[in-house]
């Protein structure tokens, strides 16, 4: 036991105590910014590998970028990608970033539904499911809830049954070999509940988009509640994210 | 000759490669097998024209050497099966008769191996043909395919004579992207290089490696040493982090929260680190085939050796107190164990054959980039249970920070070649292997006479040993399978593509 406060003492205090404003250390490809400045755009449109961005108006979807940094290397006078790590939305039209906009992104209560505040804001259960996810928003979900993000102080965690959760949270593209596992968890949930797409994969296929492989009906079927960018989402992105939209304030 | 040789990242012109008769095909087949050091890397079957080609290559691992000889035919023939004689072969020839039909007689139970969208068959995900055993006193636990945890889906389906467990299948496909088709139909190579990323994210930097390896030597454009450099850091640090990941998640199955927390935290710097460096935790958009966006610098290697100089007293005195402590020593020890014997017939390979003491590990057997000069000495345990993968781990993690620290001394300059206009060689194969953390990932592709890919095969370390979890769950308490599942840490969507 002494061995054991032993080490315990070593480790002395991890946890970020400030998750809003904290910053993350070295390079950070959170949320562009795109300058007004004249480039190729279309060598951009070419070189990216998930047709995240368009032209007139030049534009990136976040919810289609997987943050690659191919285009932000090529044309940095166009394409910064800033450590603004709060970029979740409850708009997929939000997601999408135009030249010359330099606006923090936020989940807009208006379009949220009103119980959900009221329901979630103390304690909000999330079920997981993976849908062909990498297993690498999966690694960072599982991190938010580490020492250092400790997420449960927040009041909401991951649930092991759909019947005890207000949330699907998914990951990955959606195969069609899960589509029907999803629905079905997705029935078991009691209402009211939210639908939480986890990823540029979750939310638009990403990389995955022509795979004849995915089924994402359940996305047309069912109005989703929140988008979660990234490739794979960080910790921090993740629980802002959720923060923002059960209106708690850590 | 019935076979060509190759090494590993050589190409080769495909009309190299052997078409022989399926006799002498598996005869040949047979009788290169029985020698210990050789392993199938991959046997897969690709459409030209209205036939079919075949090509298996085998790793002879004394020689460094990969054997390659294939065969001719057409979708729904039947062969007799190799499975019947080399129990490894049983996984490949389960893909090539779910994607082209082709019966292999004899085998011990054709079935479709993760319901792939292009399969030639009708067969449906939810009408799995599990085994059976009728019996009054046996029960079946199904569990999955959505797990109790943020984990991917895959379904376990478990015969138990009470707690015990007699026999566990394990059914996988729910994360079948068709990235092998993706591969084919995109001619984009930023494309390509994200998606050898998500052929599973937890080892994004082996898989991507082993890509930009395989294309280069396609292109016939030599990789710059800093690239190499970066190739091989990268792929170690990954292994450090997700080794430690690993022990973290043995401790929490175990019980042992202190274990879980240090642990856990520990792996963050080595992640962190990896964001530092190119702006995601998990290196990806770091590898990229003839260039890198993020070129390592002075000012990191002094970071990457602050934060080791933190992690090992720390990582030390936790594994210290884990190996003395009785109540977390009897739930590891004896517990899911796997003979060497039952792994070299299975064709495992990685971390989890090498803690049962088979050495397998590409390496030190198949050496590429920085290995060629840092010579490899494979780490094995003998027992082959929870307790030796976890050892196994703490060791590697020690050899990979020696490792890292050696190359940290001399890191190449930076010399970018602009070779993004380079293009495949036309009718050209080649094989690439690369050791991620679990094991060797092997891609594998062939080009058509104008350059453009037509066939290219993945192979994950788990594909095979997913069968070595399941063996090791037998006459074990059906409590313990997590912390036997957590020993091996498998991929699904490595398995599914
Ligand atoms: S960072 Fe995003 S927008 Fe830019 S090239 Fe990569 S995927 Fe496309």
């Amino acid at each position: 036991m002494l061995k054991e406060i032993k080490i315990r003492l070593h480790q002395g205090s991890q946890f970020i105590k400030d998750v809003r404003n904290v910053e993350v250390p070295g390079i950070f490809k959170g949320r562009p910014v795109i300058s007004t400045k004249n480039c190729d755009e279309v060598a951009l449109v070419e070189l990216c590998p998930t047709a995240a961005i368009s032209v007139n108006p030049f534009q990136i979807d976040l919810g289609k970028c997987n943050f690659c940094g191919a285009c932000a290397f090529h044309s940095p006078d166009k394409i910064q990608f800033t450590k603004d790590y709060h970029l979740a939305v409850n708009e997929r039209e939000a997601l999408i970033i135009r030249a010359g906009e330099n606006k923090a992104l936020i989940v807009n209560k208006e379009k949220r539904r009103p119980e959900i505040e009221r329901f979630f804001k103390q304690s909000f259960k999330i079920r997981q499911v993976s849908a062909g996810g990498d297993n690498s928003a999966e690694l960072e979900l599982n991190a938010s809830g580490n020492v250092q993000f400790d997420s449960g102080r927040f009041g909401f965690e991951f649930v092991a049954s759909p019947r005890h959760a207000d949330a699907v949270l998914i990951t990955g593209p959606i195969t069609e070999n899960m589509a029907q596992p999803l629905e079905t968890c997705f029935s078991d949930i009691p209402s009211p509940k939210v639908i939480i797409l986890c990823g540029t994969d979750a939310i638009s296929g990403g990389v995955f988009q022509n795979s004849k492989a995915l089924d994402r009906s359940f996305i047309e079927k069912h109005p989703i509640d929140l988008y979660i960018p990234g490739n794979p989402p960080h910790p921090l992105t993740f629980i802002n994210g959720i923060l923002d939209f059960i209106g708690k304030k850590p | 000759m019935k076979y060509t040789t190759v090494h590993n990242l050589q190409s080769i012109p495909i009309e190299m490669i052997p078409v022989v008769s399926y006799k002498d095909f598996f005869d040949t087949v047979i009788s290169l097998f029985e020698e210990e050091e050789v392993h199938c890397v991959n046997y897969f079957a690709y459409p030209i024209g209205n036939e079919l080609h075949l090509i298996c290559s085998l790793a002879d691992d004394r020689e460094s050497k990969l054997k390659v000889l294939s065969w001719k035919s057409t979708s729904f023939a039947s062969v007799p099966s190799l499975s019947t004689q080399i129990p490894s072969i049983i996984v490949f020839e389960r893909e090539i008769y779910e994607n082209y039909g082709i019966t292999f007689i004899g085998h011990p139970w054709l079935k479709p191996l993760r319901y792939a969208k292009n399969r030639a068959n009708e067969h449906q995900i939810s009408d799995y043909p599990f085994f059976k055993i009728e019996s009054e006193e046996l029960h079946e636990v199904g569990v999955g395919p959505i797990h109790a945890g943020i984990i991917e889906p895959g379904h376990f389906r478990f015969i138990c004579n009470g707690e015990r467990i007699l026999h566990l299948e394990i059914q996988l496909g729910y994360q079948h992207r068709g990235i092998e088709n993706l591969f084919l139909n995109s001619t984009h190579l930023n494309q390509r290089i994200a998606l050898s990323e998500s052929i599973a994210g937890d080892t994004a930097t082996a898989h991507a490696s082993a890509f930009a390896n395989l294309w280069e030597s396609l292109c016939d454009v030599q990789t710059s040493q800093h690239l190499l450099w970066q190739r091989n850091l990268s792929v170690e640090i990954e292994r450090i982090a997700m080794h430690t990941g690993d022990m973290a998640a043995i401790c929490t199955d175990v019980a042992y929260q202190l274990g879980n927390a240090v642990l856990g935290r520990l792996r963050t710097p080595m992640v962190n680190f990896m964001q530092e460096w190119c702006g995601n935790r998990l290196g990806k958009s770091l590898i990229r085939p003839f260039n890198s966006f993020y070129a390592f610098t002075p000012e990191l290697k002094e970071r990457l050796l602050d934060i080791f100089s933190k992690y090992e007293p720390d990582f030390n005195e936790i594994w210290d107190r884990m190996k003395t402590l009785p109540s977390l020593l009897s739930r590891l020890e004896k517990t899911g164990v796997v003979s060497r014997n039952q792994m070299i017939e299975i064709g495992a390979v990685g971390m989890s054959a090498r803690a049962a003491g088979l050495e397998r590990d590409v390496r030190a057997s198949h050496p590429y980039g920085l290995f060629k000069e840092t010579p490899h000495q494979p780490i094995t345990k003998k027992h082959g249970d929870v307790y030796s993968r976890t050892q196994l781990r703490n060791e590697e993690i020690i050899q990979s920070v020696s490792y890292i620290k050696h190359w940290l001394e001399n890191i190449p300059d930076i010399e970018i070649k602009d070779a993004s206009h380079a293009t495949p060689k036309p009718s050209t194969f080649c094989i690439s292997l690369t050791e991620g953390w679990r094991g060797e990932i092997c891609h594998c592709a062939i080009t058509d006479e104008k350059g453009n890919l037509i066939a290219y095969k993945i192979k994950d370390p788990s594909l095979h040993n997913w069968l070595a979890l399941a063996l090791a769950v037998r006459n074990n308490e059906i409590s313990d399978f997590p912390i036997i599942n957590k020993s091996f840490n498998l991929s699904y969507c490595g398995f599914d593509l």
